[in-house]
């Protein structure tokens, strides 16, 4: 559970644990029936619509500006989004 | 109805007074169906619209949105503590839309947080009431554009289905709902979930108002790249009738765990069918009992992948002072999501892990192309022109009823996930009442033929009374 919740950037408190392994346990059980069909030679389907690569014309359009890009950021600085010391 | 109001509207009354009556409404509401409402904006709008009256297919229309559609200065919370207070700089495509064609933006509805559920429970503002009755869920995850247009609280609603999110709660509180083909309605704008399952849709009080809503917002846009190009005129052709129309009954889709007075309604919905110049006929989607396993793993490892982006940094919730940055971030994420959708982020992360990946995220994708095969047998090949479903199993719960259980929670999706799978169009529709609750009734069609299904729903609807029965005054 905490290496799941680290991968996932989610602290998961002590009290929080137990809940949630049961009920990982009944979920995954309940997934498991899956592993009665037999899928080897079966192509997997990432996406319903038939589309392959969507090109445009690569040509300079109306962007946000600083200020409204910005504007929802909790802590910014000199026109920058700030985050937490990364090192 | 839409187009009696569009006459109104037309012939002089005044969209101020309309706004105005329909926020009397919602300030004392019960149902709990708004997050939060754009008073300032919409009656600048409707002032405009009444001082010099523009054209367009919703011309000074309210309408409500859902609250993880983005919506230009007002609040687009989804439900949840991360993103309260965050106001998006832009509007979604069908936003965009609906503001081309003169409708009136009233506010935001409540959902399940970031539409991971189906009962509006998981919403971190309150759960919404079902008009019908106040101690039950009004279905979810568009929960709350749901009961507020089936109270009167909104003459129609925007929602978005992952994997029933707009036809449960149709279901639940008597409306209409449809959730369009894949591709058909752009996402540019919409707070992903899981994005190769979800589309946008609209929820009315008929078929008329969802083909409506629908010519408004379907067709292509550059900027999601898995849009496509249709046409789009749904309101022509609406009352062609059922004659000679071929409509599959999947037989897995009746029979256990399916409350007897829904399969009744539903029965007797293919007998109306069939009296107006449809048949009907058994078919068989074999791998249905496998759907809800492989819609599960699909959509929560794709969620697990879309909100990653929670992270404080350029919007949403941030905590005391800075440590390092995953801790931080950590730290957020930790109390900014609820249970349930903690619960799917890390389910998500835990079937694509290493070791995992083939067991769960690849193996439900492959069943995921039988279950689409299922479809494409019954429908095309197989010559049905519709499939006929209930959508619920049951009517509306209580309250607190499924919530603890989330396994049982799931279990409530059985008929809506598989078209989400398939990325076929489906509308639910009143076909009955159970205790005074509204039954929900499935049209399925084939990719595309969002035309063939309004045809069929109209029919019913028009040879009904159920859309007709509205809930007594709640307010």
């Amino acid at each position: 559970m905490d290496h799941i919740g680290w991968l996932a950037s989610i602290k998961v408190a002590e009290e929080e644990k137990e809940g949630f392994v049961a009920s990982f346990n009944s979920v995954l059980d309940y997934f498991h029936q899956l592993d009665e069909l037999d899928t080897e030679d079966v192509e997997p389907t990432y996406r319903v619509v038939e589309l392959t690569n969507v090109f445009r014309e690569d040509e300079v359009g109306e962007s946000m500006s600083q200020e409204e890009s910005l504007s929802n950021a909790p802590r910014r600085e000199n026109g920058y989004f700030k985050s937490p010391r990364i090192v | 109805m839409l187009r009696e109001l569009k006459e109104e509207l037309a012939a002089g009354a005044s969209a101020e007074e309309k706004v105005s009556a329909l926020f009397s409404k919602i300030k004392k509401s019960k149902l709990n169906a708004y997050n939060n409402l754009s008073e300032d904006s919409a009656f600048k709008r409707a002032r405009e619209f009444d001082s010099a009256p523009w054209s367009g297919l919703l011309a000074g229309v309210p309408i409500a949105i859902k609250s993880c559609i983005s919506t230009r200065g007002i609040e687009t919370n989804c439900s949840s503590r991360i993103l309260e207070g965050y106001i998006p700089p832009y509007d979604a495509h069908v936003i965009e839309r609906l503001k081309e064609e003169g409708a009136i933006i009233i506010g935001k509805t409540n959902m399940d947080e970031f539409a991971m559920g189906t009962s509006t429970e998981s919403s971190y503002f309150g759960p919404t009431r079902n008009p019908w009755d106040l101690d039950r869920v009004p279905g979810g995850s568009s929960g709350g554009s749901a009961a507020a247009v089936a109270a009167g609280e909104a003459p129609c609603a925007l929602g978005s289905d992952t994997g029933g999110s707009i036809r449960c709660p149709a279901s639940f509180c008597g409306i209409v709902g449809l959730k369009p083909t894949y591709g058909l309605v752009s996402r540019y704008g919409l707070v992903s979930y899981a994005n190769s399952l979800e589309q946008i849709g609209p929820l009315t009080l008929s078929v008329e108002d969802a083909a409506l809503v629908m010519e408004v917002i379907a067709g292509h846009d550059k900027r999601d790249s898995t849009s496509i190009k249709s046409d789009v005129a749904y309101l022509s052709g609406l009352d062609g009738g059922v004659e000679g129309l071929v409509c599959g009954v999947p037989k897995e889709y009746f029979g256990e765990g399916v409350d007897p007075e829904v399969e009744k309604a539903v029965w007797d919905a293919i007998s109306k069918l069939e009296v107006l110049g449809a048949s009907w006929k058994e078919v068989s989607l074999p791998h249905t009992k496998y759907a809800l396993a492989a819609y599960y793993i699909i959509a929560m490892s794709e969620a697990s992948s879309n909100l990653a982006r929670f992270d404080g940094l350029r919007y949403g919730l941030r905590l005391g002072a800075d440590q390092d940055w995953h801790t931080t971030f950590s730290e957020i994420r930790a109390v900014g999501f609820g249970p349930e959708v903690k619960r799917r982020i890390l389910l998500g992360t835990y079937a694509l892990s290493a070791g995992y990946y083939g067991r769960y995220y690849l193996k439900a994708l492959k069943v995921r192309t039988l279950i689409k095969q299922d479809f494409e047998r019954a429908l095309s090949t197989g010559g049905a022109g519709v499939l006929v479903t209930p959508t619920m199993p049951f009517p509306a719960f209580k309250i607190g009823e499924r919530i603890e259980d989330p396994l049982s929670l799931y279990m409530a999706d059985v008929f809506t996930v598989p078209i989400n799978l398939a990325g076929v169009p489906a509308i639910s529709m009143p076909c009955g009442f159970a205790g005074g609750l509204p039954i929900g009734l499935q049209i399925i069609g084939r990719h595309f033929d969002e035309k063939t299904v309004f045809r069929a729903a109209k029919a019913f609807e028009d040879a009904t009374p159920y859309h007709e029965t509205v809930p007594k005054e709640v307010a």
